[in-house]
């Protein structure tokens, strides 16, 4: 499905990340964490093609980067603010469907069907009809979410779904997407800031710190050993109430406070 | 309201039977229609201080071409039109960023000063460039407001299916291969001729109203593209065609009906838009 070998990203001449290997399987439900400025979104703009490898080599579906990214959906960290406009949530979803294609917004009927169909996977049937701007958001995560399933997608990136969401919302954008995975079938990968939302729901872990990247089982990557290596500080993975806990042994050496 | 509407339907058929009317009248539709359909993406891609600047701009281009013995409508063309795309290959941020956007237009409008003193007698025409003199509409002008707004028109109708994909979610556009920055190109391009043609209306001062206007009133209710299009082009050009009239009847100028019309119709828009928002 995905396979990253020694890849290396730069941007503007300063090495972001360096030596990343990991090799994903059909179906498999990855968890990416790291500290803020990592490179985790980097990451997924190298396996999207958006920016060149320094090194190395990352093929999707096969294919080198940006080729196979009709069959990629993408949830952006970012999203485009309506604020002001009654444009409804639907029509937001229809606006995606076919959008580089040249000509007219207009929707065939197996165009509009298939509106219909990511409307009802991200459970957004509730509140298509609302204007996009008067809604709350995990409703408008959840937006995005549908316009990142148009075109039935084999790999899904979502880069920060759970950011600024309170933890029930939190909760149900996780067992919406666990569900998405279970009823199409799709390689997940799925960049969060906290790793306890997903501990349920992950096949396995990367973790992103200091330039490079391990991956492997949440028990071996989130571990003291694996993390300290990672940042070059002392880290202590807490486990407890079955939650885990990141904390620096040094209060400010690393980010990863922010874990908490 | 005195009148009786036989008489009122009189006078209107008095008044289209001059020529500078019925001129009025068709560049003011052109206007219209371009600048309703481009406004609608200048409020959802939030764009409209570039607009505004590149109005601004064109000022420099109108002044100066009157220093190298160019039409106004001419210069305020090539300048804006070099202006818009360079903003366009400056990409999104730029076009966002308050501060470069301002600092060019005040630099701009500074060098149109410059030109207005150095060409002089100009004065006089720079009210009809600020503030537009849509009667003064020549034939020769009717083609070329024609020609430019069926071609631009067309080309936004033709990308506006993917400048619809960019402007609603870019990031995931752009992973879908669409360029961000090609679009955005061509849409400043075109924005900066919706600008002065909506400037022989409304004057460059005003040319936000044709632009910002309709579209922005009718993107405050309309809940998807369609609706949201042809409202918007319906706004636009009732408040031409009655601006137009109504300078008429009162003598005074279409300008001020035009931006006084779309000013009321705003104000109620925002109004019953914020009570219908709360109910939701």
């Amino acid at each position: 499905m995905l396979a990253i070998t020694d890849a290396g990203v730069c941007l503007g001449g300063c090495d972001i990340l360096q030596g990343v290997n990991a090799e994903i399987a059909p179906g498999e439900f990855i968890g990416v964490f790291g500290p803020n400025g990592a490179g985790k979104s980097t990451l997924m703009r190298g396996i999207l093609g958006l920016i060149p490898l320094c090194s190395g080599t990352i093929s999707v579906l096969g294919e080198p980067p940006g080729r196979a990214n009709s069959l990629i959906g993408y949830l952006p960290q970012s999203r485009a603010s309506l604020t002001g406009t009654a444009l409804t949530a639907r029509s937001l979803v229809s606006a995606v469907e076919g959008g580089n294609r040249w000509g007219m917004p207009w929707n065939s009927r197996a165009a509009r069907a298939e509106v219909e169909r990511v409307i009802a996977l991200a459970g957004v049937e509730e509140y298509a009809d609302r204007p996009f701007s008067v809604l709350s958001g995990g409703e408008k995560q959840r937006v995005a979410l549908a316009q990142a399933l148009l075109g039935q997608p084999r790999l899904l990136i979502l880069d920060e779904p759970l950011a600024s969401l309170d933890p029930r919302n939190q909760m149900r954008m996780v067992e919406c997407i666990a569900k998405i995975k279970t009823t199409t079938g799709a390689t997940i990968l799925f960049i969060a800031h906290d790793v306890n939302p997903l501990l349920g729901v992950m096949d396995r872990v990367i973790y992103v710190a200091g330039g490079r990247a391990a991956i492997g089982s949440t028990n071996d990557v989130i571990s003291s050993a694996t993390l300290s290596k990672l940042y070059g500080a002392e880290i202590h993975v807490v486990r407890a109430e079955g939650k885990i806990f990141i904390v620096a042994a040094e209060g400010n050496v690393t980010e990863a406070a922010h874990h908490d | 309201m005195s009148r009786k509407p036989r008489t009122m339907i009189e006078q209107i058929h008095y008044y289209l039977s001059y020529d500078f009317v019925r001129n009025a009248l068709i560049a003011g539709s052109l206007a219209a229609i371009l600048g309703a359909v481009v406004g609608y993406f200048v409020v959802i891609r939030k764009a409209s201080f570039a607009a505004h600047a590149l109005a601004h701009i064109g000022f420099t281009g109108a002044t100066g071409a009157a220093l190298f013995a160019v039409s106004p409508l001419e210069g305020m063309l090539v300048i804006s039109v070099l202006a818009g795309v360079i903003m366009g290959t400056a990409g999104n941020r730029l076009q966002r960023s308050d501060l470069a956007i301002g600092m060019t237009l005040s630099f701009c409008l500074g060098v149109g000063t410059l030109f207005l003193i150095l060409y002089k007698g100009f004065a006089g025409q720079a009210t009809a460039i600020l503030f537009g003199n849509i009667f003064g509409v020549s034939h020769l002008q009717i083609v070329q407001t024609l020609f430019l707004s069926a071609i631009s028109l067309g080309i936004i109708l033709l990308v506006s299916r993917k400048l619809l994909f960019v402007s609603v979610q870019p990031n995931l556009a752009e992973a879908r291969g669409v360029s961000l920055s090609a679009l955005s190109i061509v849409f400043m391009a075109i924005l900066a001729i919706s600008v002065t043609l909506a400037s022989q209306v409304v004057g460059i001062l005003l040319v936000f109203t044709l632009i910002i206007g309709p579209a922005g009133i009718a993107t405050r209710f309309c809940r998807n593209f369609w609706s949201g299009l042809t409202t918007s082009v319906v706004i636009g050009l009732m408040a031409v065609w009655s601006g137009i009239l109504l300078a008429c009847f009162t003598s005074w100028p279409p300008s001020f009906w035009i931006t006084t019309i779309l000013f009321v119709l705003y104000l109620i828009t925002e109004t019953v838009c914020r009570f219908a928002f709360r109910m939701e």
